[in-house]
C-alpha cells in the first residue's frame, strides 16, 4: 500500500527506516520517526473506531496525549495485548500490530451505527440509567451487550512476559514538559547546580517546537532544541527523562513518572530491560510548563473523519511530512490557526478556505494568508460538516458578533478535511492533582492554574501565555527562581532569555458552540466529548432536567469520563453549560482532573511486586524442615505457618485426626515460633503490665507466668497471650502472631502519651528466638531425655512455671505453659539453634510417635478445651465477661487498667449481650459452619431474629464428635437449651447449649 | 503522599514510615472510674474532625517508633508544625 499522504521531502522522519506494521490485519508502511496515527494518515486510513454510544464512524482528530479517538489495541501475541494506546503517543515500530477496539463486525463497516442512526434522538444522556435499571435482575445481561458494543479494549489472557520497575527519585529542582518554557527552565536550574529532573512524554525534547517554523535567536527553533539537550546531557546534576510522562503530581511535592522504556522498539521488551518504570519523584521546587491543548470548535457532524485540530494538521504536515487530506476548510477564532491552512498550502495541497469567527481579523498571519491569495471567509462559521466515513463538504454561514446565531443564508463549499480552532486551554491537570481550583481568564479565553500551597512554579502556555518569546522568558525565569528557592545559583542574576521573533497577533473570539441554523436539540448532533459520545444538545438537556452542579451535568452527561479525561471537549462543555444556566463560566466552574494524566499499565504500576515479591514472607528457622515434611502452609499475617501435615493418601480430615489423637495419646510438637515476643523491662514494668493487661500482675514472682487479656478503652478485648516474669523487672510478653506489631505500638502509645513518668523499655525479640511447643502425656518423658539441667519434677517445676536451661546441648527458656490442655512444655532457643533442637526432639521422640501438627490441629486442640482465639471468637465487640472470662478480670487493682471503665458502661453491662458458649449438635457427626446465626425458631418468617452466630467448629475426633463456640444472646443464661442454625440449602443444625470445655473441664491433664 | 519530619529522628522520610493514630491532644481522664458514661464516650468516640488546622498524634512506626504530633490542614494536607509529646502547638485555628 502506498503512503499517499506522505510529502516528498521534510518532516523529523528517518525515510532511509521503513517500517512495517499492520492494523486491523492489513499491512501497511511508515517510517523510523512516526508515531502510529502519522503512519495511519499517511497511509489514508480515515476510520480508527467506532464512537461509544451512536456507533459513528471516527477518526484521528489530535496529534498528542488529547487524542480521544484513535485508541486502539496494541500487541502481536496473546501476552503482549495492551489496551487503551493513543495512538498519537505511539511510536511506530518494525512489526507493531493494532487493532481498533470497538465496532462489531469491525470499525469500517459497524452494525451498531444503525442503532445510533435510528436511535440516536432517543439516546439522551442518561439513556443507560433511564432504560437499562429495570428490572435489575436484568441488568448483567444488558451490561454484557452494551460492554461488546462499547468496546474499551481488552486486557490480555496471558500472563505479561516483561519486567517493570519503581525508581525513587529525589530532585531539587522537577521540570514537567519539555517543549521551550520546560528547556529554558532546564537549562537555567542545571546551570545552578541543583539536582534536576526534566521529563516529557514524546520521544524527543522541544514540545510545539518539533513542528514549528518559528526561529529562536535568529535560527530554526529546532536548532536551539538540538543545542539546549546537549548542554543538559554534559551535566551529571541533570536527569533527562524523554519518554516519561508526569501522570501524578501528589502532596508534597511527591510526583509519579511513568517511562515507557521499549514500547518504541516492540511490544515485548529486548532481554534484561524493564519495559517501564514509575519514578517516584521528592522534588524540593516543581516547574510545571505543561503546555496547552488546542480547543476544537463544536459544530454539526463534527465528528466525521477529516475533522481535525488545527494544530493537529500542522504537527502532521511538519513533523511527520503528512498532509491527511487534499482539500482543507479551516474554522478558527484565532491567529495561530492560519499557521495550518499556511502549512497545507506549502504543502501544495488545496486550502479552499479559511473560515474566520471574527469580522475582521488583521493579524499578521492573517494578512500573510491572504497575501498568499487564500480565500478568507469572516465573520462566518462552518456550521455543519457532509459525509459519513470522511467530510465531503461544509456548510458556512454568517454568524452574530457574539457567535450565538447564524444571521445570513448558508454556503456550501465542498472539501475533504475540516480544521478547527477555538483557541487554547492550558494544560492544568496536574496543577488539579494536588487540590488546587484551576482560575478562568477571560483575557486568555482559558482556565490556568490556581493558588496552591506546593513549592510550584508553572511556565509558559500552561499561564495561558502563548508566545514563543513568553515561554521563552517565563521558562528562564521560573528555572532561576527554582533552583534559587532551592538553595541553588542566585535568583537576581539578570539572564537574557533567548529571543524569538515576534508576530502581531489580533484577539481571539470566545466561541465555544458554533450556532446552527436549527436549534441545538434539532440540528445535527454537536460533539463535546468525543470519547463519551456527549453533544451540546445533552449538555443543554442535562441543565434543563434540573443538573445545575458541573459535576453532576459531568455525571450524567459522562463528560470528560473517558480515557481521555475530557482533555479536549472539557472547557466546551463547561461553557455551554453555563451559557444554558445563564452563568459565567467562572460561576459554572470546573470538575477537577484527578491522577492520572494519561492511562498507565498495570506493569508500572505493580513493578516487581508481583509473584513471589507481591508481599514480604516469614519464614521460622524450622522451614526448610516443614518444606521436606510435605506440610501444607497457612498465611498468618506475613508467617507462614504449617497448617497441618498430611501423609501420603491422607486427606485434611484424617490428618487433622491422627495429629490430634497423637498428642492427646503420646506427644505432638507444634512450631510456635511466630508469637509476637516483646522484651520488657524496667523498674516500672509489672505496674506498666498491671495497666494494660485486665488481670492482676502486682504479685507475679520470677519464675512464673501468667495468661493476660489486652482490651481497647471500650473495653473490647482486642489480644491475649502469656508474659512470663524473667527478672524482678524484666518480663516477656507473647502476643498472637498477627496482633504483635499492633500490640508493640499499642505498649509505646501509653508509655509515651499518657504515663511517661513509668519508667520501662520495650523491644520485639519475635525474630531472636525459635519456639517449639511439644505437648501430650508422653512430653515430659521427651524433654528429660534432652535435659540435664532443668529440673522436670511435677511439683517443683510446676504448671504455669518456667525455667532456664540447657536443651540438646543449646541454652533454652522452657515455659510449663498449655494452649491445648495437655502436659506441654514450650521451648524457647536462639532462632539459630531452633532446627537443630527441633531435629533432636524428633531424634529421641520418635519411639514416642512424636507427631508435628499445625495451626488446624491447634485451632481444635485448643476448642476442645475452650480456649479462645483473639481475633477468631472475639471481633472487637466482646468484653470479657461476654467470653466468660471474667476470672481475668481484676477489679480491685488500684489503678484504673485499660478497659476496665469501658466495661461498665451501660451497654457492656446490661443483660442478653451476645455471650460465647460452647454448642453440641444434636447429630454428633454434623460440624456447623463458621459463621452460622442462631435462631430460637427456625420457621419464623423472614427476617428471623439472630442471636449470635458460631466462630469456631470443628470435628473433633478424640471426642468423636463435633465441637463449635458461638456467641448466642444470654447464652451463659441457657444451657442446656436448643438454637437452630438455618443453612443456605435450606437445611437446619440443631444445637445444645453448653460449656465451651468439651475436654478435661476439671483441667487435670494439663497438672500431671 | 506526605513527607514527614520526625522530631527524634530529626530528618524528613516518606509516609510509608509512619502511622497516624488519631486526633492529638485526646488525654486519658485521670480517674476513669468516676467519669459518667458521657464523659466517657466523649473521651473514647468524639473528635473534632476540623475542616483546617488539625493537630494529629503519628508515630514513626517503622523508624526510632517515636510519637509526636503534627499540626496539619485537612484541606491543603499542608503540614504546619512538628512538636514533641508534651509539647503545645503555636500554630493554632482562631
Amino acid at each position: 500500500m502506498t503512503q499517499k499522504n506522505r510529502l516528498k521531502t521534510g518532516g523529523r522522519i528517518e525515510r532511509g527506516k521503513p517500517m512495517k506494521f499492520s492494523y486491523n490485519g492489513r499491512s501497511y508502511q511508515g517510517f523510523e520517526g512516526d508515531t502510529l496515527a502519522a503512519a495511519l494518515l499517511a497511509n489514508g486510513v480515515d476510520i480508527v473506531g467506532r464512537s461509544f454510544k451512536y456507533s459513528r464512524p471516527r477518526g484521528i482528530v489530535a496529534a498528542g496525549a488529547e487524542e480521544p479517538n484513535a485508541v486502539l489495541q496494541l500487541g502481536a501475541t496473546e501476552a503482549t495485548q495492551v489496551p487503551n494506546v493513543r495512538a498519537t503517543q505511539q511510536e511506530l515500530f518494525d512489526g507493531l500490530v493494532a487493532h481498533a477496539t470497538n465496532g462489531w463486525p469491525n470499525a469500517e463497516l459497524d452494525l451498531m451505527s444503525y442503532v445510533g442512526k435510528v436511535g440516536g434522538r432517543m439516546m439522551p444522556p442518561g439513556f443507560y440509567y433511564k432504560t437499562f435499571m429495570y428490572p435489575q435482575s436484568l441488568w448483567e445481561t444488558y451490561e454484557k451487550f452494551i460492554r461488546k458494543a462499547a468496546g474499551l479494549g481488552r486486557s490480555p489472557l496471558e500472563n505479561d512476559p516483561d519486567t517493570y520497575d519503581h525508581l525513587n527519585q529525589h530532585a531539587d529542582v522537577m521540570i514537567v514538559g519539555g517543549g521551550p518554557a520546560g528547556l529554558a527552565a532546564a537549562l537555567q536550574a542545571a546551570r545552578s547546580g541543583a539536582r534536576v529532573i526534566l521529563a516529557d512524554e514524546q520521544q524527543e525534547f522541544g514540545g510545539a517546537l518539533l513542528h514549528s517554523k518559528e526561529q529562536i535567536d535568529g535560527r530554526p527553533a529546532t536548532e536551539w532544541v538540538t543545542k539546549v539537550v546537549e548542554e543538559l546531557r554534559g551535566y551529571d546534576n541533570v536527569l533527562l527523562l524523554p519518554r516519561s510522562t508526569v501522570n501524578g503530581y501528589h502532596d508534597h511535592n511527591f510526583l509519579t513518572i511513568h517511562e515507557r522504556r521499549t514500547d518504541h522498539i516492540a511490544d515485548k521488551a529486548p532481554a534484561n530491560i524493564s519495559r517501564q518504570r514509575m519514578h517516584r519523584v521528592r522534588a524540593k521546587w516543581v516547574v510545571l510548563a505543561t503546555g496547552a491543548h488546542e480547543r476544537p470548535l463544536v459544530f454539526g457532524n463534527n465528528d466525521v473523519p477529516g475533522c481535525m485540530l488545527a494544530s493537529a494538521v500542522s504537527t502532521y504536515i511538519n513533523r511527520y511530512a503528512v498532509v491527511p487530506g487534499n482539500e482543507l476548510v479551516l474554522m478558527t477564532t484565532n491567529d495561530h490557526a492560519y499557521h495550518c491552512a499556511l502549512d497545507w498550502a506549502n504543502a501544495g495541497r488545496k486550502v479552499v478556505a479559511i473560515v474566520d469567527t471574527r469580522a475582521n481579523p488583521d493579524g499578521e498571519l492573517v494578512q500573510r494568508a491572504k497575501q498568499q491569495g487564500l480565500k478568507v471567509i469572516t465573520g462566518s462559521a462552518v456550521i455543519e460538516v457532509q459525509g459519513s466515513k470522511r467530510v465531503s463538504g461544509v456548510s458556512v454561514a454568517p454568524i452574530s458578533a457574539d457567535g450565538s446565531r447564524v444571521t445570513g443564508s448558508v454556503e456550501r463549499l465542498s472539501c475533504d478535511t475540516v480544521a478547527s480552532s477555538g483557541g487554547w486551554s492550558p494544560a492544568v491537570h496536574l496543577s488539579c492533582h494536588t487540590g488546587s481550583r484551576p482560575e478562568w481568564r477571560d483575557d486568555i479565553i482559558g482556565f490556568v492554574p490556581g493558588k496552591t500551597v506546593q513549592k510550584q512554579l508553572t511556565a509558559g502556555a500552561l499561564n495561558g501565555s502563548y508566545s514563543l518569546q513568553a515561554c521563552l522568558e517565563e521558562g528562564t525565569k521560573a528555572g532561576i527562581d527554582a533552583a534559587a528557592n532551592a538553595g541553588f545559583g542566585d535568583s537576581a542574576a539578570d539572564v537574557k532569555a533567548p529571543q524569538a521573533n515576534a508576530h502581531r497577533e489580533g484577539k481571539a473570539m470566545p466561541l465555544f458552540h458554533v450556532p446552527h441554523t436549527k436549534p441545538t436539540s434539532r440540528a445535527p448532533k454537536q460533539f463535546v466529548d468525543y470519547q463519551n459520545d456527549v453533544t451540546a444538545a445533552g449538555i443543554e438537556l442535562a441543565t434543563r432536567e434540573g443538573f445545575e452542579s458541573i459535576e453532576h451535568v459531568k455525571r450524567y452527561t459522562a463528560m470528560g469520563f473517558g480515557t481521555d479525561q475530557g482533555k479536549l471537549g472539557n472547557i466546551n462543555g463547561m461553557a455551554i453549560a453555563a451559557k444554558s444556566l445563564n452563568q459565567t463560566i467562572p460561576e459554572t466552574g470546573t470538575t477537577i482532573f484527578r491522577p492520572n494524566y494519561t492511562p498507565i499499565t498495570f506493569g508500572a504500576i505493580a513493578g516487581r511486586h508481583c509473584g513471589e515479591l507481591f508481599d514480604p514472607k516469614r519464614y521460622t528457622p524450622m522451614h526448610k524442615w516443614h518444606l521436606e515434611q510435605g506440610a501444607k502452609f497457612e498465611d498468618v499475617g506475613l508467617w507462614k505457618r504449617p497448617w497441618y501435615f498430611p501423609k501420603a493418601g491422607e486427606s485434611m480430615q484424617e490428618a487433622l485426626n491422627r495429629e490430634c489423637r497423637a498428642t492427646r495419646e503420646s506427644v505432638g510438637i507444634l512450631d510456635a515460633s511466630t508469637l509476637g515476643k516483646i522484651d520488657i523491662q524496667g523498674k516500672d514494668a509489672r505496674e506498666f503490665l498491671g495497666r494494660v493487661y485486665s488481670n492482676a500482675w502486682a504479685k507475679l514472682a520470677v519464675g512464673k507466668c501468667r495468661y493476660g487479656l489486652m482490651c481497647g478503652e471500650d473495653g473490647m478485648v482486642f489480644d491475649d497471650g502469656v508474659t512470663s516474669c524473667l527478672a524482678e523487672n524484666h518480663f516477656i510478653m507473647t502476643t498472637t502472631t498477627g496482633g504483635a506489631a499492633r500490640v508493640l505500638e499499642w505498649l509505646e502509645l501509653y508509655h509515651q502519651t499518657e504515663w511517661p513518668e513509668l519508667e520501662v523499655y520495650f523491644n520485639t525479640v519475635t525474630d531472636q528466638w525459635a519456639t517449639m511447643t511439644i505437648s501430650g502425656p508422653n512430653s515430659r518423658k521427651l524433654l528429660s531425655e534432652l535435659t540435664d539441667d532443668i529440673d522436670l519434677d511435677r511439683d517443683t517445676f510446676k504448671f504455669m512455671d518456667w525455667r532456664e536451661g540447657t536443651v540438646a546441648g543449646v541454652p533454652a527458656r522452657v515455659f510449663r505453659i498449655s494452649f491445648t490442655g495437655e502436659l506441654s512444655f514450650e521451648i524457647n532457643v536462639q532462632a539459630n539453634y531452633g532446627l537443630h533442637v527441633w531435629e533432636k526432639l524428633f531424634e529421641q521422640g520418635e519411639k514416642y510417635n512424636i507427631t508435628p501438627y499445625g495451626t488446624e490441629t491447634m485451632h481444635i486442640l485448643r476448642a476442645e478445651k475452650g480456649f479462645i482465639i483473639a481475633g477468631q471468637d472475639t471481633d472487637g465487640s466482646v468484653h470479657p465477661y461476654d467470653l466468660g472470662m471474667g476470672w481475668c478480670v481484676s477489679n480491685q487493682k488500684p489503678f484504673s487498667f485499660i478497659g476496665k471503665r469501658g466495661m461498665a458502661r451501660e451497654d457492656c453491662v446490661k443483660p442478653n449481650r451476645k455471650q460465647l458458649v460452647g454448642l453440641k449438635t444434636k447429630d454428633p457427626q454434623k460440624v456447623i459452619p463458621e459463621g452460622s446465626q442462631a435462631v430460637n425458631d427456625p420457621q419464623q418468617p423472614l427476617p428471623m431474629t439472630m442471636l449470635g452466630h458460631v466462630t469456631s467448629s470443628y470435628y473433633s475426633a478424640c471426642l468423636g464428635h463435633s465441637i463449635a463456640m458461638g456467641f448466642v444472646r444470654g447464652g451463659h443464661d441457657r444451657m442446656g437449651e436448643t438454637v437452630y442454625y438455618p443453612q443456605a440449602d435450606g437445611s437446619v443444625i440443631e444445637a445444645e447449649i453448653c460449656s465451651p470445655i468439651f475436654l478435661d473441664p476439671k483441667g487435670e491433664r494439663q497438672n500431671v | 503522599m506526605f513527607y514527614i519530619y520526625c522530631p527524634h529522628c530529626e530528618e524528613h522520610r516518606e509516609e510509608e514510615e509512619f502511622h497516624a493514630s488519631g486526633e492529638a491532644h485526646i488525654a486519658r481522664p485521670l480517674d476513669p472510674d468516676n467519669c459518667t458514661d458521657e464523659e466517657w464516650a466523649q473521651f473514647l468516640y468524639f473528635r473534632s474532625n476540623p475542616r483546617g488546622i488539625h493537630h494529629e498524634l503519628w508515630v514513626h512506626a517503622v523508624g526510632c517508633r517515636k510519637f509526636f504530633n503534627i499540626t496539619r490542614d485537612t484541606q491543603t494536607y499542608e503540614i504546619k508544625e512538628i512538636y514533641k509529646i508534651g509539647q503545645q502547638p503555636t500554630v493554632t485555628a482562631e
